[in-house]
């Protein structure tokens, strides 16, 4: 292996990058919006819910229940309903993601004593936002259900005691349960499929399809060189866009850094190894751009985005997915950014995620090699 | 004219279906998309791994554990007798909640005073963290009301029994057991077909391009409109065979309920296709090479994807997005695929939806074929 060759085949692949105005846009712009889209877009900090409610007694008590939905920040009380059937119609089409309804006899129920229901109906097509909404609701009947004991109690002249049991929680690493906080790490993994496994593969099928790879090794250039010099450029590139991710993470949408630069530099070049490699890897096996590209989708970006973590919690998923995502350099990647970003672990402490990185990266780079030295026979 | 027509799409054809590897592009990766997300995406939380540190050691504080080990939110996997244990399982991500009684909780409760229950939340998942503490709150509430009814049922019993209690009954429409499965599949049916459709449409144009082969084609007595026709019709039908295809597996193999009436789909689908050619061919515009038009399609996939309801309720999203995203075809047809399926709603609710769709469709198809014929000028 030559150097000079090396740099050659790196300098070849860098004019083609910016003699290509999109391709260097892509590479420089890609980092900015994607840390945006999935800061903005990916919430799921619900408020002002809208709501319908349908009191079919109008008593002062039920009216005061009312009045807690009306001042909580979370639900917003669209319209107040006369009849069953507009509630119905209202949770079709998607007006109201709610109903609250209280029945007619509410207050007179309440006077007698007992247990006393309130209904909430309530549109569980998005079952996250419907399990949120049925926790927020079940507060505000829970707060007003102690409020009317305590009153009760208090008529009675029985002395109130306080309630038996508080539940002081604390959330770490992400005090405030941002969301943009748990998203905006892991959009480096995505980025860095992006750039490694994607853009790579895409320009080493160029060169297959359009006949140019076999000029580059009629020239003394060995494979290795080859690889090495399309690789290295991209490597680059990715490690800059990284910064760019922490950069924009940081300061803009605030997220915490506690970690080390130096944990993020060694778990980011490994994963980036690993994806460069697959990325070549696919391009050799396909020789065809767009079969390259929807390869690379499903092996790099979709792994990326869903078997890491990134936003669906892995202890959630069915055994045998589990066991799956154990093979996917994307889920020690992200796991590995969670923990440096929001628990400022060191790199002593991150083996059990940079050690399968440095396993993936270098079976991944040698069965690069192999496919590669073995397609130019 | 029909005569080229017909010439023009056996080309097509031909070329779509060339060869084993072209074929498997077209039904391949949906499937495999489809299984992913179907397994992978979930906003569920259940079996939270929980560890315990119990300094009390009292009955009391045993039941209160009990409640949780007994629940399906949470999974007791340890039981710690130090909080350096405690603070190690968190920080290694080990364990998501942690739940520490201090010595003199059963002291306090028999005072009838307010005992403290101290949760630890592992809230690099804002997600995850914030319905796991809603259970704790819940179960805890739930623990605190026996305790109370049980301390009064022995001084009073008449006061138990006519304590006024306000109880509520959340009834989950739609999708009664909230299982998140429900929610994706449908909306996966939506983003495979804007993924699929959009890049074929966009690289069977640009291929001809950049091999040249359109100039070839331009001066055979085909009109540019034909040429059009012959691009689109081909991933117009693939496109409707994949939508049958995931729809069957995520009916068949994921079970989600299928309420609604086929033709609403279908029209809903074709409306939706139209869009997804308009944008196919409108990439195709401005694209010289296939890397190129996979960039765009990318930059138009990604905010396509997360602005449209698909995984993240757009209600949660800075107000401003809110408004963007009504120019986002795939909004629509999510909200019909969803009322499709899971709310089994018709034309007479849909037709905004419809609407929209057909406007937006119109509008893009007429843009990209006017900018086409401009571009081959």
């Amino acid at each position: 292996m030559r150097w000079v060759r090396l740099t050659a085949v790196a300098r070849k692949e860098v004019i083609h990058i910016i003699r290509d105005v999109r391709s260097l846009s892509i590479v420089v712009i890609m980092p900015v919006v994607l840390v945006l889209f999935f800061g903005y877009g990916v919430s799921l900090d619900l408020k002002h819910l809208p709501i319908y409610v349908y009191d079919r007694e109008g008593s002062e008590q039920s009216q005061a229940l009312l009045k807690r939905f009306q001042s909580s920040d979370y639900f917003e009380i669209v319209r107040v309903a006369n009849n069953y059937s507009e509630l119905v119609k209202a949770l079709d089409d998607g007006r109201a993601k709610m109903a609250f309804v209280i029945s007619s006899d509410f207050s007179e129920n309440l006077r007698a004593g007992g247990t006393v229901s309130v209904q909430a109906l309530v549109d569980a097509t998005d079952d996250n936002t419907a399990n949120v909404i049925i926790g927020y609701t079940q507060a505000l009947v829970q707060g007003y259900s102690s409020d009317v004991q305590l009153e009760w109690l208090q008529r009675r002249g029985q002395q109130v005691q306080p309630p038996p049991l508080s539940v002081e929680t604390r959330t770490w690493y992400n005090e405030n349960l941002e969301s943009s906080a748990f998203i905006v790490p892991g959009v480096l993994a995505v980025v860095m499929s992006v750039i490694g496994a994607f853009l790579t593969s895409l320009t080493v099928a160029r060169e297959w399809e359009r006949g140019t790879m076999e000029q580059l090794i009629s020239t003394p250039v060995t494979p290795l060189e080859i690889m090495l010099g399309k690789l290295m450029p991209y490597f680059l590139v990715g490690l800059f866009d990284a910064g760019v991710c922490v950069v924009l993470a940081i300061f803009w949408f605030q997220v915490p850094f506690r970690g080390t630069v130096m944990a993020l530099l060694i778990s980011s070049a490994l994963f980036l190894i690993a994806l460069l490699c697959l990325g070549f890897f696919i391009s050799v096996v396909t020789r065809n751009q767009l079969a390259a590209s929807q390869v690379a989708l499903v092996a790099t970006f979709l792994p990326a985005f869903l078997l890491s973590g990134f936003l669906f919690a892995i202890e959630q998923m069915p055994q045998f997915v589990r066991l799956v995502t154990r093979i996917l350099p994307a889920r020690y990647y992200v796991s590995s950014l969670k923990m440096i970003f929001l628990k400022g672990t060191p790199v002593a402490m991150l083996y059990s995620q940079l050690v399968p990185l440095a396993i993936f990266a270098l079976v991944l780079a040698a069965l690069a090699t192999r496919v590669f030295q073995k397609s130019l026979v | 004219m029909l005569s080229r027509l017909k010439q023009m799409l056996i080309k097509e054809f031909i070329q779509v279906f060339r060869d084993k590897r072209a074929r498997f592009i077209l039904f391949g990766p949906p499937i495999i998309q489809m299984l992913i997300f179907g397994y992978a995406a979930t906003f569920e939380i259940q079996h939270v791994p929980t560890a315990v540190l119990d300094l009390d050691h009292t009955q009391e504080s045993r039941e209160l554990i009990s409640r949780f080990s007994s629940s399906p939110y949470f999974q007791v996997r340890w039981y710690l007798t130090q909080q350096e244990e405690l603070v190690d399982l968190i920080d290694r991500g080990e364990a998501t909640v942690a739940l520490q009684i201090h010595p003199g909780f059963s002291e306090e409760l028999q005072k009838g005073q307010t005992a403290p229950l101290q949760v630890v939340v592992d809230a690099t998942n804002s997600n995850t963290a914030l319905i796991a503490a809603g259970y704790v709150n819940q179960i805890a509430q739930t623990f605190a009301q026996d305790y109370q009814a049980d301390r009064m049922g022995r001084i009073s019993p008449f006061l138990v029994n006519h304590i006024p209690r306000v109880e509520l009954q959340p009834r989950p429409w739609y999708n009664i057991n909230l299982k998140s499965r429900w929610f994706f599949v449908p909306g996966v049916i939506g983003s495979l077909t804007l993924v699929l459709v959009t890049t074929l449409t966009a690289f069977a144009v640009v291929r001809e391009r950049e091999i040249g082969t359109l100039e070839q084609i331009m001066v055979t007595p085909i009109r540019p409109f034909e040429f059009i026709l012959g691009k689109t019709v081909p991933f117009f039908l693939i496109g409707l065979a994949d939508v049958s295809l995931i729809a069957t597996i995520g009916t068949l193999w994921f079970q989600v309920p299928f309420r609604g009436s086929v033709v609403v789909l279908l029209v809903g689908t074709v409306l939706f296709l139209l869009c997804m050619l308009g944008a196919g061919l409108l990439i195709s515009t401005v694209s010289s090479t296939q890397q190129q038009a996979m960039v765009t399609a990318f930059f138009f996939i990604m905010p396509a994807v997360i602005f449209s309801g698909f995984g993240f309720p757009i209600s949660a999203m800075p107000r401003w997005l809110q408004y963007l995203t009504y120019a986002n075809p795939l909004r629509y047809f999510l909200i019909v695929l969803r009322g499709v399926y899971l709310k089994g709603i018709s034309f007479n609710i849909l037709w905004p939806e419809m609407i929209a769709m057909a406007a937006l469709g119109s509008f893009l198809l007429t843009l990209s074929v006017l900018r086409f014929h401009k571009a081959l000028d």
